[in-house]
């Protein structure tokens, strides 16, 4: 049997914003004293008034934005309600039927076109952690903003969902908005499988989706999505093969076993019982301020990958380099402006770049500049010339040589100081290491 | 109107004995009944709406200040352990 394997992606953000989503306290809650950044508000305490973090809007706007959705015009907040420990109200204040952004589309390096059904803003919940017969619950991280990106199921491979997902990665740095790093939890992310039978190779696919999916969870790398698709794919295959359907359910990777295991259902069949937030009144945006929005986008990173293929004649491949970071392209921008001056192009500051690894943030980009106009110079006064200027040194210079050779080794600088005269901007270390190598 | 009760409880996160459940089947059912009442009133003309202050587009910026302490935000738990609060165990795989 052959099948086509369909997946969809729900991605969790978590912003940088200073506090957090719907109180005051502080949202940097990575290695603090636990309960130490809590309030009635994200404690859940009877009577508190959660106030959403206009910036965390803002922010969950422009990731809309920038995955090419169309922005609601009026949005409101909703309960999503069930019991667990760390979620103190009971309920988590998310979106549901009105989101900030719905609609959107990404292209991968191949051209498909990845549906984003909706970006939508929500907190997080507490944290926990298991301990014998104990859960320990820390609220620090309880209402930080979320961001939830949510695709339609559009991708077919391992391989799409991991370029997809370092897309958005990329994406979310670029804009400013999160660290969205794996390792910190402040990306997240929850593949949802399924796998289709293709009557034949050559029939028209059924147009229908699978009538089960399997979500996995607890994937923080991109390496463990791959192998926690990769597995699932191999699993339910053999599910169907026999005739059966896979189970509809969560399940979590488990790097140890290197398998996904079946997770316990946290509420029966997902009755979330959504209402809208009666605390919070709805958001209105008016078309100029989404308008507003747009114009304030910084450029992103296809469109800049385009823009330094162009304007600098960089090959795609560099131009792929130096645009993956937001902090490397500016970096590069200003080598190229400081380069001008001295004749230096585009093309041998991104060699020197992308060859030496240059730390960019040790090194400014003038100082890079310089470091190239001397190598440039080295590089004219070649090997025989230098060689030809040294022999003449010596033999213009006996007693000194013979001092060096005799033990006074700081006769050295006397000829290093002869041989310069004939470069003056050379560079001093690798003509005393010429030197010292012919002495020897 | 048919109510499942020992779902609802369970969604509510609330045990009930098996004659509590008899005894809310019939006040939930009763409750329904009345909230019938209310599609006599003709709403054709009235818009949908969750809110009923009128306000729009209340926000805060963002700016942290200071939370509670550690100790009075654990002050009303009796059950702690080293800064967290402390729970039974949650069965997670
Ligand atoms: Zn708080």
């Amino acid at each position: 049997m052959i099948y086509k394997t369909v997946i969809g992606l729900e991605v969790h953000v978590e912003l940088k914003t200073k506090s957090k989503m719907f109180c005051g306290c502080s949202a940097d809650y990575f290695g603090k004293k636990p309960n130490a950044h809590t309030c009635p508000v994200c404690l859940g305490l009877p009577g508190a008034l959660p106030v959403p973090n206009k910036t965390a809007i803002d922010w969950c706007i422009m990731i809309g934005l920038a995955l090419n959705c169309k922005i609601a015009n009026f949005s409101k907040f909703d309960r999503k309600n069930y019991f667990y420990p760390d979620l103190p109200k009971g309920y988590q204040i998310s979106q549901y039927d009105q989101p900030f952004c719905q609609k959107g589309v990404i292209a991968l390096s191949n051209g498909k076109k990845i549906g984003i059904t909706r970006v939508h803003m929500e907190e997080d919940t507490a944290k926990l952690t298991h301990q014998g017969d104990d859960s320990l619950i820390d609220f620090n991280r309880s209402g930080v903003p979320l961001v939830e990106i949510v695709t339609e199921p559009d991708f077919e491979t391992a391989k799409e969902v991991v370029e997809y997902l370092k897309k958005l990665q990329q994406i979310v740095r670029y804009l400013g908005v999160s660290n969205a790093d794996m390792e910190e939890g402040n990306m997240r992310l929850e593949p949802n499988i399924s796998l289709r039978e293709l009557k034949t190779q050559n029939s028209k696919l059924k147009s229908e989706l699978p009538n089960y999916k399997v979500e996995v969870k607890n994937i923080n790398s991109f390496r463990f999505v791959e192998k926690a698709i990769e597995y699932e794919i191999k699993r339910q295959t053999e599910i169907l093969n026999v005739g059966k359907t896979p189970v509809q359910e969560t399940r979590g990777w488990n790097e140890d076993k290197q398998k996904t295991v079946s997770q316990r259902i946290k509420e029966e069949a997902n009755d979330y019982r959504y209402f809208p937030e009666p605390d919070i009144p709805p958001i209105r945006l008016s078309e100029f301020q989404i308008s507003n929005f747009k114009s304030q986008m910084p450029e992103l990173p296809d469109l800049k990958l385009v823009r330094f293929t162009k304007n600098y004649g960089l090959p795609r491949y560099d131009a792929e380099i130096l645009t993956r970071e937001k902090e490397l392209s500016n970096y590069f921008e200003e080598a190229v402006r400081a380069g001008k001056t001295f004749e230096v192009n585009a093309k041998q500051i991104t060699n020197v770049i992308i060859n030496k690894k240059i730390d960019i943030e040790n090194i400014m980009p003038a100082e890079l500049i310089k470091c190239i106009v001397i190598s440039k110079k080295i590089n004219i006064l070649d090997n025989k010339k230098l060689s030809e200027i040294i022999n003449k040194v010596i033999n213009e210079n006996p007693k000194a040589v013979n001092d060096y050779k005799t033990g006074k080794v700081q006769a050295i600088g006397f000829l290093l100081g002869k041989a310069k005269q004939h470069f003056p901007k050379g560079d001093a270390n690798q003509i005393k290491i010429a030197l010292e190598m012919k002495l020897k | 109107m048919k109510i499942n009760v020992p779902h609802v409880a369970k969604l509510a996160n609330l045990p009930l004995k098996p004659e509590e459940e008899r005894k809310f089947e019939k006040q939930l059912s009763e409750i329904l009944n009345y909230f019938e009442k209310l599609k006599e009133v003709d709403t054709k003309n009235v818009e949908t709406t969750s809110q009923v202050t009128g306000l729009e587009n209340v926000t805060r910026e963002d700016k942290a200040i200071n939370s509670l302490t550690q100790e009075e935000a654990l002050s009303n738990t009796k059950s702690q352990h080293n800064g967290f609060f402390k729970v039974k165990a949650i069965l997670e795989d």
